[in-house]
């Protein structure tokens, strides 16, 4: 765990670390408790600014914000796990089919990922959203073929490598088979890049999300979700502009955090990173 | 050199192969039956089978594709399911918006973010280039949506410096108003693609400034920032070169959610409308178009570079 504490020695990353916690913490708790009912209209008291009974005022139906945000962690924090999981599994199956597969099934996966990255997360989304229709695993799906693309050029260059290294040759000529190789000694070498690429993956979802429900691709109205609440908002920010200051705050602190969180963690387990740093601070 | 370029085509027309058959595959294979969509849930079965016969959709699907491919090649993008009208003439309309919509939003972001890049990695450990760096750190963790309601409030409600929203219904007869009217959404996706441009401008200018031949420019009795300019930036520059082909395909799909923003009749409010619509065989040429640009910018702006920077060059 030395990685963690490199990390947190950086402000930056400190930073990342603390506001990730506070979310997902934010997101159990809101599993069963908010404040208020975040979905309770109450017609007298639309659009009130913030007090001590509404911490972030209330909307146009009389919804009390604050909850609504603190409700919506859960959506924050299920699209960001979900999507960077399927944004792994489809990475590291590229990857490894890509840098470890025999040539005629190696170097057309490799131009396929080529191809494949021109492919934006939110056209995904588009797409499949025609067919499918909108909801929250159309967003995740989405992401999670988008950025595992992403994560799948970056992984295929550190398998193969780490697969010519002496350690890994050393253990399949001691008879380790591919597939065992592959998990005990390629895999956990690889896993400082891939946990870097999953921590801007989680902020990339985040961002989409917000996007997506914005354009009506994303969560349902039953479902509390910054993007969409932003959207609801945004449509009266001339007359009620402090409004929509709270989900937009709320995204952009946690995409931040994700993605300071990340370059930390780069930082801190890159050692060529580490070292180029010093060189500049001579 | 012509090996490089013969290369990039064969892989761009592959790429463009791909990706028409994924989009094709995607809306056809998948769930969800056109036929019943534009028939209605009261339709009939045998109503939804005519619909079904009328579209061509009873047809084996390599025909299908094949028909839809080789109309795309002679320029038909086929039919609206729902209006009836060919697809490629509205295109070319909402094409009017979008293409210099993409186009501005470049020249903002790279305006932005090359010269403030270049001055955050010159004041490197010192306060103000902390605070350009920061500052771009938090920029591109902003949603677009957001970005572009605060440019909204800053720069047309507040200050009332710009027309907020929509497009002069006669396009670009009069090109002051249509331009005035593109320059916020614009600088919303040039900002927040200005802080990525930013941040890659920075790290490639402090690469440059701890090379050899910079540092020795600058041990023979130049400044350090005329060093940098003249030994230092050429080599930036064209690194940045290579980030725009990513960028376009950022800028593309911070249009689509800009022009619904802004309500500007470009491509992407096209595409979101047509997919409400499940307007499925518009949407795939749309697609088809938009991942096409990306896909041709992308090959070029390669090529140009593999062209313009000669350390890509003695490599090969």
């Amino acid at each position: 765990m030395t990685w963690l504490r490199e990390v947190l020695r950086r402000p930056a990353g400190a930073f990342g670390a603390v506001v990730i916690v506070l979310l997902v913490a934010a997101a159990v708790v809101a599993v069963f408790w908010t404040p208020q009912d975040p979905f309770e209209t109450d017609p007298f008291h639309r659009w009130l600014g913030p007090s001590a009974a509404h911490l972030f005022g209330t909307d146009r139906v009389g919804r009390d914000i604050f909850s609504y945000v603190f409700a919506a962690t859960r959506t924050t924090v299920l699209v960001a796990v979900l999507s960077s999981v399927v944004a792994a599994l489809v990475g590291l199956l590229l990857a490894s089919i890509g840098a470890l597969g025999p040539r005629w099934v190696r170097e057309p996966v490799a131009v396929l990922i080529d191809v494949l990255i021109a492919f934006p997360v939110l056209l995904i989304a588009i797409m499949l959203s025609a067919v499918l229709g909108a909801s929250l695993g159309t967003v995740i799906t989405a992401v999670g073929i988008g950025f595992g693309v992403n994560i799948a050029r970056v992984a295929r260059g550190e398998i193969r490598r780490v697969a010519r290294t002496g350690y890994v040759l050393a253990g399949r000529a001691s008879g380790l088979g591919p597939w065992r190789s592959l998990t005990d000694h390629v895999l956990p070498n690889i896993a400082p890049v891939f946990i870097v690429q999953l921590s801007l993956s989680a902020g990339v979802a985040v961002l989409s999300e917000a996007g997506l429900s914005f354009l009506g691709y994303g969560a349902p109205p039953s479902t509390p979700s910054w993007g969409r609440l932003l959207s609801d908002l945004q449509n009266y920010v001339t007359i009620y502009p402090l409004t929509v200051v709270w989900p937009g705050l709320a995204i952009t602190v946690s995409v931040l955090a994700f993605n300071l969180f990340g370059d930390a963690l780069r930082e801190a387990t890159d050692p060529r990173l580490r070292s180029s740093r010093r060189r500049s601070e001579r | 050199m012509l090996r490089f370029v013969a290369i990039r085509v064969a892989l761009l027309v592959l790429g463009l192969l791909v990706a028409a058959v994924l989009i094709f595959l995607t809306l056809r294979v998948l769930p969800g039956d056109v036929a019943q969509v534009i028939g209605g849930t009261r339709a009939t079965a045998e109503q939804v089978a005519r619909i079904r016969t009328g579209l061509g959709l009873d047809r084996p699907i390599p025909v299908q594709f094949l028909d839809w491919i080789g109309g795309v090649l002679h320029g038909d993008l086929g039919r609206s399911l729902i209006t009836g009208t060919p697809v490629a003439t509205e295109l070319g309309a909402k094409l009017a918006v979008t293409l210099p919509l993409a186009g501005l939003s470049l020249v903002l972001g790279l305006g932005l973010g090359i010269p403030l890049g270049v001055l955050s990695a010159v004041l490197h450990r010192r306060v103000g280039g902390f605070l350009i760096a920061a500052a771009a750190q938090a920029v591109a963790a902003v949603p677009v949506v957001f970005a572009g309601v605060l440019l909204v409030l800053l720069l047309g409600a507040w200050l009332h410096l710009l027309p907020v929203q929509g497009f002069p219904l006669d396009g670009w007869r009069e090109p002051g108003r249509a331009f005035a009217s593109l320059i916020l959404p614009a600088l919303t996706i040039g900002v927040v693609e200005g802080a990525v441009v930013l941040r890659f401008t920075r790290s490639a200018t402090l690469e440059a400034l701890g090379q050899d031949h910079v540092r020795t420019a600058a041990a023979k009795g130049m400044t350090m920032t005329r060093a940098l300019v003249t030994h230092g930036l050429p080599g930036v520059l064209l690194s940045v070169i290579a980030v725009i082909g990513l960028e376009i395909a950022a800028l593309l799909v911070g249009a689509v959610i800009v022009e619904s923003l802004f309500q500007l009749p470009g491509v992407g409010r096209m595409l979101v409308t047509d997919v409400a619509n499940r307007d499925l065989e518009k949407v795939q040429s749309e697609l088809l178009v938009l991942t096409g640009l990306i896909l041709v910018v992308g090959a070029v702006v390669d090529v140009l570079h593999r062209v313009l920077d000669p350390r890509l060059r003695e490599q090969a």
